[in-house]
């Protein structure tokens, strides 16, 4: 693409940035191959996993004949010679923060983003002491439609982050630029409410937004009332995400697992009965590979579809509605695990909460169709990140915590119900279900049969007994629906597709801290950590399964499946 | 319906024909049909004109006919003449004789004297100073012009292909077809030292020989920039509309030279009249097979099409215009390639302006020896101007570079109009700067001009006179790129509205000398931080009046004063009426819109000067030319 | 409030293939039809080309010309460009906004006979100020021919 040009392809590449040698190591940027060399140049409108925009500036630098340009735009040339604090390079990234901070509501001290947020951080770090421009933010009101994210115009710095997230990875592109200049807002078509756009509440963009723009939505304070009424008893369950989730808010290295100080702290909340979503997890995954065994000789239409992430049935029902017969009719683990705990408690007044690393949750647990016999099976979803903030709050220090087990009996289980945080998870959890060997033979053929990883796309094939499966793993709905275009345009089949709306699955979740790569890749490690830490690894052997049957007035069906409007007529056994 | 020609031969053979058809076409009508004598009517003069004609008895001719006859008249509509101030233009061939200001009316008169006659009707010819010229080659406006690429507009017809043919258009491109290959029309356009015509000056046979190189690519494009939004400038517009086939044969030889099979003409939605011309000229080119598959027989395919902007300056940029094209919001990109390796649709693509496209046959059937014997060494050839604003010959010039600046303005401009004071020259648009009264003998070339701080731009020469406020000059065009700003990027969003602001204040006596330190740091950050040329080139009216008119900005901070009497909350002026001259007319009166005018009908008339908001509008409409100015104004210097 | 005629619109789309890539030159002929771009037409248009509301609302109100709201019968177009400005086109707009009871803030009137817009250059610069109405170009302007001409339109119109 480029023209050719005469390099010696022996050579190390090697550029000098702020008199450092810095080897080149394909990066597509010269702000990549200096921050992969200690030299971290700020930026408040790039992400690694998004193409380039160049909007926000701050990344700057100077070359040695003075010309100045963005380091994000900026090709590594062997040889080149740049600086990043020259005195007109802090002179002009200094008056663009300021610019920044003019066109944006500072109320740091009540904002949700307060020490999260980078423009504050960029401020602190580059000694922007004065705000020196006039307020001129927008006027426009906070949209608080979505069960799942706040969006703020006030704070908003037009980085289009969030524009860039939901269009390039999501695919969905509810929300986009408009009008220009000063005028310019970020918004869905017509300023619409969110709540009512395309939007399917992953969350993505408020884990890519700089500021307080966009946030998780915080209901920390009725959890605190629920907690503090003595009448009331407050029964959580914590999905597999948040054990590898949580740990960084508290400065804790992010590739192991706090599931043990995680359950302590929520008792030291306040919370009365702690359970563990991974019960249900494999409880998922004995229905759902039951519905999948049927579909598969019953010769319905194929591939079937996973149905645990909201995100994704959400997409279906916007996008793709014609594809929901296709969808399991399984609930979610966080709906299982809802309904198994209003039977447990039967006439108990119980408030059932969810700690999941997921925004869309939010929206799950809201849905009519969570409600079983009159009763919602969950109350409500708080995020990794809001009970980050409730332990701080109560003034727990977390790291030092000792380690409980979650509660019985419906805390047991198996590795194969922990690896549903990662993209993979679940179609792994399937495989060793159907294979129903947990010789460590067999679980090391699984892990490497093409399943694991965090690739946007998976396709392999696994053999079952004399079947041959065909299986595809997307994450992110982008590649869902690449997917599902090869498999609507007759390109490829395949017998069974996980779809999680999350880059990476739910490790990387809306409700999650955000985090770069890097740092998914860590929880990614944690997650298997534990899953190799467990005694039990296939799902069939909880030995809590029985009991969570026991439960269900021999209606499994009714209490463990959703079936949605999309679904139609759809029967099961 | 046209005929297609397969190759070289029938193309050859048709030349010759509308070439003898041209010569012998002994008598014609031209009327000018440039946007700028179309607003004053003149479409609707030419088809009277034809109508008078008919009824006249003689023989009208609008199309190039088989055989050419004896006595008849051709009426024809041609391109920009380019002296808008005297429009509508007519023009009599053989003589060359000039006619000023025609209106329906004058027809008959034309028709009798000097159709019929072959007299002049000096009615209509351009005066002087008492001195009366015939021909346009007696007119200073043109003859201290060097005409090239706007050679034919004004003697054939910019509706017909075949004028065009047989005047010698399209012969470029089928010499560059079958007599040169790629690498020899790009090393003679190289040669011929052309530098591109949009503002950037980037060399454009080097453009085009980094676009030729990307071998591999398996499409190339050819972007036309015809988004001339510059206020002030129109030379694109007229060239577009006035002699659209240049323009095409231009792009055409690109095509060959870069190696491109595709192209986008980029007009801006403001120029309905030259999208229609163009649009005329690609169907009849491609009717006679000179666009399309296969052109000629000689197996090379061009296609041309034509996308209209929706009313965004910054699409002029080469970028946000590739966004555009490609059904976007029109934002630039982040420069991380250029555009030459990947640009629309992500391939190589070669994006020059209507101008310098416009001068590529020339070049091509002349020689770059040829191109570049007019101009300066470091920018050859002739560059077009719209020189507009407060001279008395406004219109479309086309000048060597090299050309000084008081050449133009008082030898072509005729000097500023209603014997006002000189003050200075805004070049290059609200990315340009300002040439004062030491800047007259500055040659007009890329070079000089980059030395004085200002730029060439895309051509736009707005002349002012004493009554012209350079702070406001310089809020006018902030403002200008405020609306214009896409709003990508935080220096160019904010530091635009930052700065309007402080000109705001200072303009409505609110300034404080640090608002003009304010001004200039905020104006550095941006010319080094922007992300594209709208946002670095933004602060240059402010910078340049700054630098050159420092004083007047100082005055409207610690005087409250405004020299030229423009902004409104500062202006000392006081309007007053001569009651010795006043005919108490009321109109003035009427007119105030704050009432602040008093008398009696059929008496002289008294303006309060405190409720007086110094519009100017009584002055204005005053048919006894009672109404002055009391307290002068600090006097300019006279050119 | 205008009725939207589909077919109309699905032969615009015809016209530029369904291409998203046609999306400007798809808005336009349908603003050409309507003289704004009415919301239902748009997300007509979203669905079919396949993009989202975002995205073609983004795109429409980026350009100047693409106007979400229904303009008056007279759209008035005074030239702010360079020329116009230099000549005292201010005026000219202040007489207009005045004689129309308009202003920035509310470009049209309320018995949808004016929308005043401003434009920032026409290209007919030698014939400054220059006033546009409906695509009719009135040269050298002044406030009080611009008066004139909107008592003309209103006595056309039977207003006062």
């Amino acid at each position: 693409m480029a023209r050719e040009k005469n390099q010696s392809n022996d050579q190390p590449k090697v550029m000098i940035i702020d008199n450092v040698e810095c080897a080149i190591n394909g990066e597509r940027n010269v702000l990549e191959v200096a921050r992969h060399n200690s030299i971290d140049i700020p930026s408040l409108c790039y992400c690694e996993n998004l193409s380039i925009y160049g909007g926000c500036r701050i990344c700057i630098v100077e070359d040695d004949k003075g010309k100045i340009d963005s380091a994000c735009s900026l090709k590594p040339r062997a040889g080149a010679k740049i600086q990043t604090n020259t005195p007109r390079i802090q002179r002009y990234r200094k008056m663009i923060l300021q610019l920044l901070l003019g066109s944006h509501r500072t109320d740091c001290a009540t904002c949700e983003m307060s020490e999260s947020c980078k423009l504050q951080a960029y401020c602190r770090r580059y000694h922007v002491d004065m705000e020196r421009f006039g307020k001129n933010y927008s006027d426009m009101p906070i949209d608080d439609s979505s069960k799942c994210i706040v969006r703020d115009p006030s704070k908003c710095i037009l980085c289009g982050l969030c524009v860039r997230m939901c269009d390039e990875v999501q695919n969905i592109h509810a929300i986009d630029f408009c009008h220009r200049g000063k005028r310019t807002y970020i918004a869905p078509g017509y300023n619409d409410n969110i709540a009512t756009s395309k939007c399917v509440g992953c969350g993505q963009c408020a884990a890519v937004c700089p500021t307080g723009a966009l946030t998780v939505k915080n209901e920390t304070e009725t959890m605190w009332h629920m907690i503090q009424d003595p009448n009331r008893k407050v029964v959580v369950q914590f999905a597999p995400s948040v054990r590898v989730g949580l740990a960084e808010q508290f400065g804790m290295p992010a590739n192991e697992p706090v599931t043990g100080k995680l359950v302590t702290a929520l008792k030291r909340l306040g919370v009365d009965v702690v359970y563990d979503t991974n019960l249900t997890a494999d409880l998922t995954i004995m229905e759902e590979s039951a519905e999948f065994m049927e579909k598969l000789n019953s010769g319905a239409k194929l591939p079937m579809f996973t149905s645990c992430c909201p995100g994704w049935i959400q997409h279906v029902e916007k996008a793709h509605p014609h594809l929901m017969p296709q969808v399991s009719t399984c609930g979610s683990p966080m709906e299982m695990m809802g309904a198994l705990i209003r039977r447990q408690f039967k006439e108990e007044e119980v408030y059932s909460v969810a700690i999941m690393p997921c925004t869309a949750k939010k929206f799950e647990a809201a849905r009519p169709e969570l409600e079983k016999d009159g009763k919602r099976l969950v109350d409500l979803v708080l995020t990794t990140q809001e009970l980050g903030r409730m332990i701080k709050e109560a003034g727990i220090d977390f790291p030092k915590l000792p380690e409980t087990e979650p509660d019985t009996p419906l805390g047991d289980y198996t590795g194969a119900g922990v690896i549903f945080g990662v993209s993979g998870g679940v179609t792994e959890a399937v495989i060793r279900r159907v294979l129903g060997d947990a010789s460590p033979d067999t679980l090391q053929t699984i892990a490497e049969c093409g399943v694991r990883g965090l690739d946007g796309i998976k396709a392999f094939e696994v053999a079952a007994g004399d079947l041959k499966l065909r299986i595809g793993v997307a994450n992110g709905l982008g590649n869902a629906d690449k997917l599902i275009d090869l498999v609507e345009s007759g390109k490829e089949h395949f017998d069974f597709i996980e779809v999680m709306a999350c880059p990476n699955g739910c490790i990387g979740g809306g409700g999650q801290p955000p985090a770069m790569q890097e740092r998914k890749e860590e929880r990614f490690q944690a997650i298997f950590k534990e899953d190799e830490a467990c005694e039990l690894r296939i799902p069939q052997q909880n030995p809590a399964l029985d009991y969570a049957y026991s439960l269900l007035n021999n209606d499994p069906h009714h209490y463990l499946h959703i079936i949605y409007p999309d679904h139609g007529d759809v029967h099961h056994e | 319906m046209r005929t297609k020609l397969n190759n070289r031969a029938e193309f050859q053979a048709v030349q010759a024909k509308y070439e003898a058809i041209h010569n012998s076409a002994n008598r014609k009508i031209l009327v000018c049909c440039g946007n700028g004598c179309v607003s004053s009517g003149s479409l609707k003069l030419y088809e009277e004109m034809k109508n008078a004609v008919e009824a006249a008895g003689l023989k009208c001719v609008v199309e190039l006919m088989e055989e050419p006859e004896k006595d008849a008249v051709n009426v024809k509509k041609t391109g920009c003449i380019g002296f808008c101030e005297m429009g509508p233009l007519v023009k009599i061939e053989p003589e060359g004789w000039l006619y000023t200001k025609v209106q329906i009316s004058d027809i008959p008169e034309i028709i009798e004297s000097t159709i019929r006659n072959g007299e002049f009707v000096s009615r209509l010819a351009y005066r002087n100073a008492g001195i009366l010229a015939k021909k346009q080659s007696e007119i200073p406006f043109y003859n201290k012009q060097t005409r090239r690429m706007l050679n034919y507009c004004g003697s054939i017809d910019c509706e017909s292909i075949e004028d065009y043919i047989g005047v010698g258009g399209y012969s470029a491109a089928v010499k560059a077809l079958f007599d040169m290959t790629p690498e020899q029309v790009v090393n003679e356009v190289t040669e011929s030292g052309i530098r591109g015509r949009g503002g950037a000056g980037f060399p454009t046979g080097k453009k085009w020989a980094q676009v030729a190189a990307n071998k591999a690519a398996d499409v190339k494009y050819i972007v036309c920039n015809g988004d001339e939004g510059d206020p002030g400038a129109f030379m694109d517009g007229s060239t577009m509309e006035g002699t659209p086939h240049k323009v095409i044969e231009g792009m055409i030889i690109a095509g060959i030279g870069c190696e491109a099979e595709e192209a986008y003409i980029y007009v801006r939605a403001e120029y309905p009249l030259s999208v229609s011309r163009l649009g005329m000229a690609i169907e009849q080119a491609t009717e006679m097979g000179l666009l399309g598959d296969n052109i000629l027989g000689s197996g090379k395919n061009f296609h041309i099409h034509i996308n209209q902007g929706a009313g965004a300056f910054v699409c002029g940029e080469g970028s946000a215009m590739t966004n555009s094209i490609e059904g976007n919001r029109g934002m630039p990109r982040a420069k991380l390639y250029h555009q030459v390796d990947v640009g629309l649709y992500g391939k190589p693509t070669c994006l020059n302006n209507v101008e310098t496209f416009a001068n590529v046959p020339d070049i091509i059937n002349h020689g770059a020896a040829w191109f570049k014997s007019v101009g300066t060494e470091g920018s050859t050839g002739t560059k077009a101007f719209a020189l507009t604003g407060n001279v008395n010959n406004t219109g479309i010039i086309e000048v060597p570079m090299g050309i000084t600046l008081r050449e133009v303005v008082v030898g072509i401009g005729g000097g500023i109009k209603n014997y006002q004071d000189f003050k200075a020259v805004q070049i290059g648009g609200p990315s340009g700067g300002c040439l004062t009264y030491e800047h007259l003998d500055l040659p007009l070339d890329f070079d000089s001009l980059k030395s004085v701080g200002a730029i060439i731009g895309s051509g736009g020469l707005v002349v002012m006179d004493e009554n012209t406020c350079m702070v406001d000059t310089a809020r006018f065009f902030m403002n200008f790129i405020c609306k214009e700003s896409c709003g990508k990027c935080t220096p160019c969003r904010e530091g635009t509205t930052r700065m309007k602001q402080i000109l705001e204040n200072i303009c409505d006596g609110e300034g404080t000398m640090e608002d003009l330190d304010e001004l200039e740091e905020i104006a550095r950050m941006m010319e080094k931080s922007s992300l594209c040329g709208l946002g670095k080139t933004a602060a240059n009216p402010v910078l340049s009046t700054l630098a050159n008119f420092r004083k007047e900005y100082e005055e409207h901070i610690n005087e409250k004063q405004c020299r030229a009497g423009v902004c409104q909350k500062l202006s000392q002026k006081v309007y007053a009426i001569n009651a010795a001259t006043c005919i108490g007319c009321t109109k003035c009166a009427r007119n105030c819109p704050v009432e602040a005018i008093t008398g009696e009908i059929k008496t002289p008339h008294v303006i309060d000067a405190s409720k007086c908001i110094k519009c100017g509008t009584c002055m204005e409409g005053c048919p006894a030319g009672a109404i002055y100015i009391e307290n002068g104004r600090k006097g300019n210097v006279k050119y | 409030m205008v009725k939207v005629d589909y077919k109309l619109i699905d032969e615009i789309l015809g016209r530029y293939d369904y291409d998203k890539g046609n999306i400007i030159a798809i808005m336009q002929a349908v603003q050409e039809e309507y003289r704004y771009l009415p919301q239902a037409a748009l997300e007509y248009i979203a669905e079919k080309i396949g993009v989202s509301m975002a995205k073609i609302f983004g795109v429409a109100t980026f350009y100047e010309n693409f106007s979400m709201d229904a303009k008056g019968k007279y759209v008035i177009k005074v030239c702010r460009g360079t020329a116009c400005h230099v000549r005292k086109s201010a005026n000219v707009l202040e007489a207009v906004y005045e004689a129309t009871g308009l202003n920035e803030d509310k470009p049209s009137t309320e018995d949808g006979l004016f929308t005043v817009e401003i434009v920032s250059c026409l290209g007919a610069c030698g014939l400054a100020p220059v006033v546009v109405v409906n695509d009719e170009v009135h040269s050298k302007m002044t406030p009080e021919k611009a008066q004139a001409l909107i008592s003309e339109l209103k006595e056309k119109e039977d207003v006062r």
